[in-house]
């Protein structure tokens, strides 16, 4: 088991250069002329930005060394300067990464929920038309877009219906709380703004719901898996034999039994969010790096495509190198290849 | 016979749903314990005795289908309110299964599931007095160390202490019934004899009616007062354990008792019964058994015998007397 | 073995509805790839009506803010979906597999570099690769379709390295080599053939998550250029005029019911293949 996980620790650098490797890669074909992945159109006119960008990257030596510059460069966080918003691409990134991770939280916890009470119902009612549904229910939410979802449940909810705010993380008229976490629900709680809390609350229902859905099928389908084998095993009858009811059977006895590859499926979801957020984002307007990137690859603003593509790389492969370990930890007995 | 049995079970029928078809596993079982008594019911795997048993206490599985009548203490099982049954089960009858360590929770410790047996029907005792009570039952069921092995989960534990474990849950609400679906079947020949020692002697102290599931007559010798035999979802033959061992009636019997492995009486091979039991739905016409029953007439195929008594010993078979 | 595990040993008729479904589905999809010329009311490219119009007997699923039909729309743009992930797919499993089977097969320093090469490119999440690649290419659905090439071709490598790890280890092909069998021989008589069920497998249920993905790409401007009517940019217009839902209705639907379509079978050949997860 320790050999393994070294093993894993050991491959992380590699892994990271390699991405960074590839994303080098991606600015020398950017349409034949590395400049354009470096200067903006606009700047092009200018001779100054052009030679000091020019000087910056290396532009003028040749290919190995300017990939020596990029490594070093990206080694000190500089992952070079969005043509958009002018600023530095990690600062941009570090400032949009909370919105991000709170809306996947919320999203995570919405599919699991979903997802493994689908999976328990549907493999306790095998075969009805409960579990009938339940599969369906989670084939179609591998199945919509989720860009589209979204627009839909925005018009029905917001604008058709008005119970459910529009697009943004808050009320755009609210006093913002200043930000201390960059997550807007604990920012305004420990704002003691307890109204504007609820506003950010209310308004993570609907993209959580969008971007938990498609996840809650993966997980559904796992549980059911699991569940029907365990509810097979022999120790149920134990439990049923001892009087426990049924609940109690199914939660404490079999979903207990099934808890590490659901841990495990739910540690991959999380990598799998965030690439599902950056579409959610852009539907719903969410500040995030989902809606950085979205903005940046209309725009052809290369240095954040490119800085945010290494670094959602990183954190992929953080989350699931984090799961793989958690998994052999919690389950030892696991053969490993 | 005035005064109420324990556990009497009468013509049980327990049907599975195959495409839409009622096929009967349990073919209108019937037989009856006592306090302090212990009933051996012996049949090959698949004949139907687990079933029964299971179904006459609302365990079987959603499929199934039950008829008949199963009477605890004077109380009708079959129809009974799921909550009502639920709390006969693991106070007043408790159950044992054939293999311990599929039979215990893998995530659980040990402790934590005999002292969810006695939580679950006793609201009032706390948590600290469930797992003194676990304690003491591990003791009673002879485990050294129980005050570690409490702390520990089912994987380290031997074969023969997970039975010890099982039975350590079965009697903590002191029960009134227990059923032992194949205790030892799973276990090594050695530990074997003392699981069933465990097992006799609780039967003993605490007056218990004990049922005794097995394939194996052997087991059976020692242990039982009465057996019924059981082929194919029916009793074919009823009697007290040294009465049937003298005189067994039923072919099937006189094949199952020259199946016991016998250490006095050196065989060139054990003897087995020709053929397997009929497949569910697949039965034969009249007696089940006259495929493989070595003296099959021809009325045997025409006509099912029913359970005849003399005295105190029944059989099912045609030539039940005279053979 | 209790008594109780007494289960119907038939597989119930429904197990293969999913399958039937799907294929239903798809059917459909492929026939309007082919007759989207017949089949729709107007052209697609052309003003056919008032701007905007909500659905009305004359326009089923209304007009777009250049007055065109959604409905023709909608039913031409399975020209540039279907047939855009059936290439993509085709030549992701080209690429990976042959590389797969190289590195299986060969194994030493190239097996082992086109496998480190797989496990970086699979490190990213495969939306963000996708945009970050056809953001440098540039626009259009040819640039769109290389970048996903791009990213899924590995996911067939690594499939096809297993199987041909996993085939090579075989008696057969031990004997084969005994026999004196030449290392192209052995490959492709006694190996290949082994490996192509699951890859194909695999391919045929990856096609809806390249539908999927295409879209995607096209709804952030990264694919299809306008004016095509390719149903992720349709869903694009759709935002831009929000108070119109219609306009976002036909693609959505359109792609819903094609992943779907894949799903079921995907649903399907998983029930098929591996019964235990029924």
């Amino acid at each position: 088991m320790a050999r393994y996980i070294l093993r894993r620790l050991i491959a992380m650098p590699f892994l990271v250069l390699g991405i960074v490797t590839l994303a080098f890669l991606l600015t020398t074909v950017t349409k034949g002329d590395p400049l354009t992945a470096i200067v903006s159109d606009r700047q092009m006119n200018d001779p100054e930005a052009v030679a000091a960008a020019k000087a910056r990257w290396g532009l003028d030596r040749s290919l190995p060394e300017r990939y020596l510059i990029y490594v070093g460069n990206l080694l000190s966080g500089d992952l070079g300067t969005s043509f958009i918003t002018r600023r530095p691409v990690a600062q941009d990134v570090l400032f949009r990464l909370p919105a991000t991770l709170e809306l996947v939280i919320a999203a995570m916890l919405v599919g699991t929920t979903i997802g493994i009470t689908l999976g328990v119902l549907a493999a306790y009612f095998h075969n009805t038309g409960i579990d009938h549904l339940a599969r369906f229910f989670a084939l179609f939410g591998s199945s919509i877009p989720v860009f589209w979802l979204g627009l839909a449940l925005l018009y029905v909810f917001s604008v058709k219906w008005g119970i459910l705010p529009g697009p943004g993380r808050i009320d755009p008229r609210a006093d913002l709380p200043a930000m201390v976490t960059g997550f807007m629900t604990i920012d305004t709680l420990l704002a003691g703004k307890i109204r504007l809390f609820f506003d950010a609350l209310w308004h993570l229902i609907l993209p959580a719901f969008v971007l938990g859905w498609a996840v809650a099928g993966t997980i559904s389908r796992l549980v059911r898996a699991n569940m029907l084998e365990v509810l097979d095993r022999e120790f149920i009858l134990t439990a049923r034999a001892k009087g426990a009811g049924e609940f109690r059977v199914v939660v404490r006895h079999a979903l207990r039994n099934t808890l590490v590859p659901t841990l495990t499926v739910i540690g991959y979801s999380f990598a799998y969010l965030l690439t599902g957020a950056i579409l959610t984002e852009t539907v719903f307007s969410w500040p995030g790096m989902g809606s950085y990137a979205v903005d940046a690859a209309r725009g052809l603003d290369m240095p954040a495509i490119i800085g945010v593509t290494i670094v959602g790389g990183v954190v992929f492969l953080l989350t699931n190198l984090i799961t793989d370990i958690a998994y052999v930890i919690a389950n030892p007995r696991v053969r490993l290849g | 016979m005035t005064r109420q049995p324990l556990f009497a079970v009468q013509d049980l029928r327990v049907a599975f749903a195959r495409d839409g078809e009622y096929f009967e596993a349990v073919r209108g079982i019937g037989f009856h314990v006592d306090h302090g008594e212990v009933l051996g019911i012996v049949g090959e795997s698949g004949s139907g005795k687990s079933v029964g048993v299971l179904a006459a206490l609302g365990l079987q599985a959603k499929t199934a289908r039950v008829r008949g009548s199963a009477r605890f203490q004077g109380r009708e099982l079959i129809g009974m309110p799921r909550h009502e049954l639920r709390q006969l089960r693991g106070s007043r009858i408790a159950m044992i299964f054939q293999d311990p360590l599929s039979s215990l929770n893998p995530v659980m410790t040990v402790g934590a599931q005999i002292a969810e047996t006695i939580l679950l029907h006793n609201p009032a005792v706390s948590k600290k007095q469930a797992m003194d009570r676990a304690i003491a039952l591990l003791e009673l069921v002879a485990i050294p160390q129980p005050d570690r092995r409490v702390a520990q989960f089912p994987h380290e534990f031997s074969g023969g202490m997970r039975q010890r474990v099982m039975i350590a849950m079965a009697v903590a609400n002191d029960p009134d019934l227990l059923i032992a679906d194949e205790p030892t079947t799973a276990l090594d020949v050695t530990v074997q004899a003392q699981i069933m020692d465990v097992l006799a002697d609780l039967q003993k102290r605490l007056n218990l009616g004990l049922i005794l599931i097995t394939h194996d007559l052997g087991v059976l010798a020692g242990h039982a007062d009465r057996v019924a035999v059981v082929y194919s979802g029916e009793v074919v033959e009823e009697a007290g354990v040294d009465d049937l061992f003298k005189r067994p009636s039923h072919p099937y019997t006189r094949g199952l008792i020259a199946s016991i492995p016998n250490m006095l009486v050196e065989k060139e091979r054990l003897f087995s019964i020709d053929g397997a039991p009929p497949p569910l739905g697949k039965l034969p016409g009249g007696c089940a058994f006259h495929p493989r029953c070595p003296q099959a007439q021809a009325i045997c195929s025409e006509t099912a015998p029913v359970l005849e008594t003399f005295g105190d010993h029944g059989v099912a078979c045609h030539f039940g007397r005279s053979a | 073995m209790t008594a109780l595990s007494i289960t119907p040993i038939r597989r119930p008729s429904w197990l293969t509805l999913p399958l039937t479904i799907g294929a239903v589905i798809i059917l459909f999809w492929l026939v309007v790839t082919v007759l989207a010329p017949v089949l729709s009311p107007y052209d697609p490219l052309e003003m056919a009506g008032r701007r905007l119009q909500a659905p009305s007997w004359a326009h089923w699923l209304g007009t777009d803010a250049l007055g065109r039909d959604v409905l023709s729309r909608t039913l031409y743009g399975a020209f540039h979906s279907l047939p855009i992930a059936v290439i993509v797919v085709a030549l992701s499993v080209a690429i990976g597999a042959t590389l797969g089977a190289i590195s299986g097969f060969i194994g030493g320093i190239i097996g082992a570099a086109i496998m480190r090469l797989v496990d970086v490119t699979l490190s990213f999440p495969p939306m963000l690769l996708a945009m970050a690649v056809a953001a440098s290419l540039g626009p259009g659905l040819e640039n769109a379709a290389v970048a996903m090439v791009i990213v899924w071709w590995p996911v067939y490598a690594r499939l096809m390295r297993a199987q041909v790890l996993e085939v090579r280890e075989r008696e057969h092909v031990e004997a084969a080599v005994a026999s004196g069998a030449s290392d192209s021989r052995v490959l492709t008589k006694h190996i290949l053939p082994l490996c192509w069920t699951p890859v194909l497998i695999s391919a045929t249920m990856d096609l809806g998550q390249v539908i999927l993905l295409a879209a995607s790409l096209s709804f952030i401007g990264l694919g299809a250029t306008p004016p095509t009517p390719e149903w992720g940019s349709m869903i694009s217009d759709g935002a831009a005029q929000f108070y119109s839902w219609w306009v976002a209705l036909g693609p959505g639907l359109a792609i819903l019911t094609i992943v779907l379509g894949f799903n079921f079978i995907g649903d399907g050949l998983h029930d098929y293949f591996d019964p235990k997860s029924k």
